[in-house]
């Protein structure tokens, strides 16, 4: 009931104010979270059929604002005009009216429902299903035809891959109307191929009149799809640009505030002994799926090899086994010259770091933080056994807080602050916080699984500056990372994994995306079918 | 006894015993799908059993007593609710101590009340939920099957268990099939994705558990005003955390959930039949374990045949806005 009168609303009022009218304008928006001033005097407009992107370091208060504009949170001050009229937004279903749309970074999916429902849900037609979903099945076909959106509207939706997933949010916006949407790093989970496809949509959604709103970390995507640009650093409006006019590194100087690097800064490197070796190595998955085999490879003491694949063809598998999270079914793992035993076990990911092995995991929120517990505790799990944090049978609080707090210091978490929820940091300082926790006890093989997923360029940086003066102490790393820049720029080495087994390996000096691309998906360099496929 | 008798009163007193049960299972079905866990059925359906049993003895009208019993678990589930809610307390805790309260405060109001121990005066028969006799049950009953089925098991009920048998298909029609279903499914699995679809988390979870508070009262109604004739202390003997197990053992699903009651309630009219029976190389078994046998079943089930049970994925988890 109330969703037919959201889709009327957005009906009449048709795409945009009129000319020279921003279709979405915030004015002056105030939001404080306790001390942390997340959003001082932000003021932007956004033309009527336009990209708009806002890019900024991570704690820059680009989510808090866009949660503001959908009604997740409440301003403390400031206003939001839509068509140049003030509106209130006090919920999402106030958004929702103003034909406001969003694209969450973490999707707002009923993962045992069907598409279908999903995209009904909450503004159903009447009291009865049947008529709504038939109803919506039409429109959502009518919606694939216009903007190329395809997805099953009867496939569960928890089993489809993220990239479908997203399609879905954007149809569940699209579905109630939304004239504006906003996307909060859209990117970020996406393979290579699934950005092309959203990129298609997002553009086609343009053509059409309607205006989006892009938050991302990567201004390659800035500088390929918007037309307009606003830069934010610590709560506050740097600069609105036209894209056409400014480059990566103007917008990178404004976000940090100095120039940034976007090039790896690093000597060729000296490999020494081999500290991480790993002989015919096979996993499976915990649902008992055989995700690799056959892989064989070594890490010497100076160097970092990379990892490079689409997401899903062994990686992750291969990064826990290593960790010792999950069990390898055949082969050897040995580091500096000795085998260690099975993963998989409790005790085992323990016995690994004992022997000198730091792990960085894939998923912060998932397998590196605990997001409820302060920073301090999120800052020593698995080493929290060591003696420095503890007196006898009882945790050394003060200890902890001291030892997380210089540790915050050293590896930029802002704010520095032990005490905080680890869930109130930022993304990207989250992401601080482990990396500095694996890399301040100095391992002698480092495993880093997708570093500066979700992470600002000043923080890629910083992060990608730790991992080469790690490397020139003479530690083994090895990387895993679905970013092509990144294994390029950072690997000395790159084996290419497809299929659960390696395919490739190339030297830093002969990589090249093509050649990577092609190996990525399966075909070898010389053109023939990989092996293992 | 002659087998087909035997059969046909083992069948009338499984639906006797499974009608508090279903009625409680599906109360729970409604809170647990919406995410709240909900252990205080069990106190729910004894403080309705008291209220209706005492609003009537007072009024002297079995009708006036079904709404008090309603209107006494409804008012627990909305402590819970508050508590679990919108105070985002524990719900295993909140659940318990309601449980406690009501173990307690039914005997004690019994005997500030009425001034006996620990119960209430006998309700007379016409402020009680008789048995309903279909037309020609007394002429039919001799004719041999058929006869027997319908005047035995399809005649001769309560109203309740009547009612609990027709909401079923009313409870899965509207978990399935209408816009309140889907969004009870959905705050149940997904609250962040109800909430950003600008449906309020805590307003579902409060319907949803007048819903659950609804069902309970009429389970606990059944127990004292209609399957007996007063309120005694522990009348629901355990049978809130037996639906709470059909609940889990039927996965959450309208239809599994039913036959487990059923399963659960055959149990107990067989154990009721086989009290004082000489069987044949065994002998007597003593009263103890044979009462104890419903029980034993559903430790059994649930250890070992439930497989896994998927719970919807919010169940238990306070709603709170997080980035
Ligand atoms: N619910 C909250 N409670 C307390 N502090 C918060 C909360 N949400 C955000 N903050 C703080 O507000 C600031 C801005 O956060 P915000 O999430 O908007 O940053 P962002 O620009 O989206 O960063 P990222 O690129 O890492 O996603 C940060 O310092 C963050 O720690
Ligand atoms: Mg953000």
């Amino acid at each position: 009931m109330a969703g037919e009168e959201h889709r009327g609303a957005a009906a009449e009022r048709g795409p945009s104010g009129g000319p020279g009218v921003p279709a979405l304008e915030v004015v002056g928006i105030q939001k404080w979270f306790g001390s942390v001033h997340a959003n001082d005097d932000v003021s932007v407009a956004v033309a009527p059929g336009t990209i708009h992107g806002i890019v900024g370091e991570n704690g820059a208060g680009k989510s808090t604002l866009m949660s503001i504009v959908y009604g997740y949170y409440q301003a403390d001050g400031g206003e939001i005009r839509v068509g140049g009229t003030p509106v209130t937004i006090k919920g999402p279903e106030d958004a929702i009216a103003h034909g406001v749309g969003m694209v969450h970074q973490h999707f707002m999916l009923v993962d045992t429902f069907t598409v279908l429902e999903n995209v009904v849900l909450g503004v159903e037609k009447g009291y009865l299903l049947r008529s709504t979903l038939s109803e919506a099945r039409q429109e959502l076909e009518r919606l694939e035809r216009e903007y190329g959106l395809d997805v099953d509207p009867d496939a569960i939706v928890g089993s489809l891959p993220v990239g479908l997933q997203q399609r879905v949010e954007i149809l569940k916006a699209l579905y109630r109307g939304a004239d504006i949407l906003i996307l909060d790093e859209p990117t970020g989970v996406l393979t290579p191929q699934e950005v092309d496809d959203l990129f298609r949509i997002l553009r086609a959604l343009r053509d059409q009149g309607r205006t989006i709103v892009l938050i991302t970390h990567k201004l390659r995507e800035i500088m390929a799809l918007t037309d307009r640009v606003t830069v934010m650093r610590a709560g506050r409006v740097v600069d609105h640009v036209a894209t056409a006019e400014t480059d990566r590194a103007q917008l990178a100087a404004m976000m940090v505030g100095r120039s940034v690097l976007l090039r790896v800064d690093k000597e060729e490197a000296a490999p020494g002994e081999a500290l991480l070796r790993v002989e015919s190595l096979a996993v499976r998955d915990r649902s008992g799926v055989l995700r690799v085999h056959d892989v064989s490879f070594t890490v010497h003491a100076g160097e970092i090899v990379g990892i490079a694949g689409v997401a899903g063809n062994g990686q992750s598998e291969l990064l826990e086994a290593l960790a010792g999270t999950l069990a390898s079914e055949q082969g050897t793992i040995a580091i500096g010259g000795a085998p260690v035993p099975a993963g998989g076990r409790a005790e085992a990911a323990r016995a690994m770091r004992r022997r000198g092995l730091g792990h960085v995991p894939e998923d912060r929120q998932r397998m590196g933080l605990v997001t409820a517990f302060d920073a301090s505790e999120s800052g020593v799990l698995g080493y929290h056994r060591e003696r420095l944090y503890n007196r006898g049978a009882l945790m050394s609080r003060g200890a902890v807080v001291d030892a997380v707090g210089s540790t915050m210091e050293d590896f930029d978490v802002r704010p520095p602050l032990p005490t905080l929820r680890t869930a109130n940091f930022s993304g990207g300082n989250q992401q601080k916080i482990v990396v500095g926790r694996e890399m301040s006890r100095s391992p002698d093989v480092l495993l880093v699984g997708q570093p500066t997923r979700g992470v600002d360029i000043g923080a890629i940086e910083f992060i990608h500056r730790k991992l080469v003066a790690m490397r020139d102490e003479g530690k083994a790393i090895l990387l895993v990372s679905v970013e092509l820049d990144e294994i390029m720029s950072l690997a000395d080495r790159i084996l290419v994994m497809f299929g659960g087994a390696i395919v490739g390996e190339v030297s830093q000096e002969e990589a090249d995306e093509r050649t990577l691309g092609l190996m990525m998906a399966g075909e070898r360099a010389d053109g023939a079918e990989a092996a293992g496929a | 006894m002659e087998a087909v008798t035997w059969i046909v009163l083992v069948i009338d007193a499984t639906l006797r015993v499974s009608t508090p049960l279903i009625l409680a299972a599906f109360a729970g079905m409604f809170a647990e799908r919406s995410g709240v866990v909900d252990i205080g059925l069990e106190g729910k359906m004894l403080g309705a059993a008291f209220a209706a049993a005492a609003a009537a003895f007072a009024t002297g009208s079995a009708w006036l007593g079904l709404l008090a019993g309603m209107g006494a678990s409804v008012g627990l589930a909305m402590i819970h609710a508050f508590a679990c809610v919108t105070h985002r307390g524990d719900q295993v805790v909140s659940g318990m101590a309601l449980n406690i309260l009501v173990a307690g405060l039914g005997p004690v109001l019994s005997l500030a009340w009425f001034g006996q121990g620990g119960h209430t005066p006998i309700v007379a028969d016409t402020a009680r939920f008789r048995p309903i006799h279909f037309p020609f049950a007394d002429r039919l009953s001799d004719v041999p099957f058929i006869g027997q089925i319908y005047s035995e098991i399809v005649s001769g009920h309560n109203l309740i268990v009547y009612i609990a048998l027709g909401m079923v298909p009313l409870a899965a029609w509207f978990i399935y099939k209408t816009r309140f279903g889907l969004r009870l499914r959905a705050v149940g699995e997904a609250p962040e994705a109800v909430d950003t679809a600008g449906i309020s988390v805590a307003g579902m979870r409060y319907r949803a558990m007048i819903v659950c508070g609804i069902l309970c009262g009429v389970a606990g109604t059944s127990l004292s005003i209609a399957q007996n004739a007063l309120f005694v202390r522990d009348m629901s003997a355990g049978m809130g955390y037996l639906a709470l197990a059909a609940l889990i053992f039927g996965k959450w699903r309208p239809v599994p959930t039913l036959f487990a009651c059923f399963l659960f309630a055959f149990a107990d009219a067989v154990q009721a039949r086989l009290q004082g029976v000489d069987i044949p190389g065994v002998g007597i078994i003593p009263v103890q374990a044979i009462q104890a046998l419903p029980y034993l079943l559903t430790v059994l089930l649930l250890a070992g045949f439930v497989g896994k049970a998927v719970p919807p994925k919010a169940s238990g988890v306070p709603y709170v806005k997080e980035r």
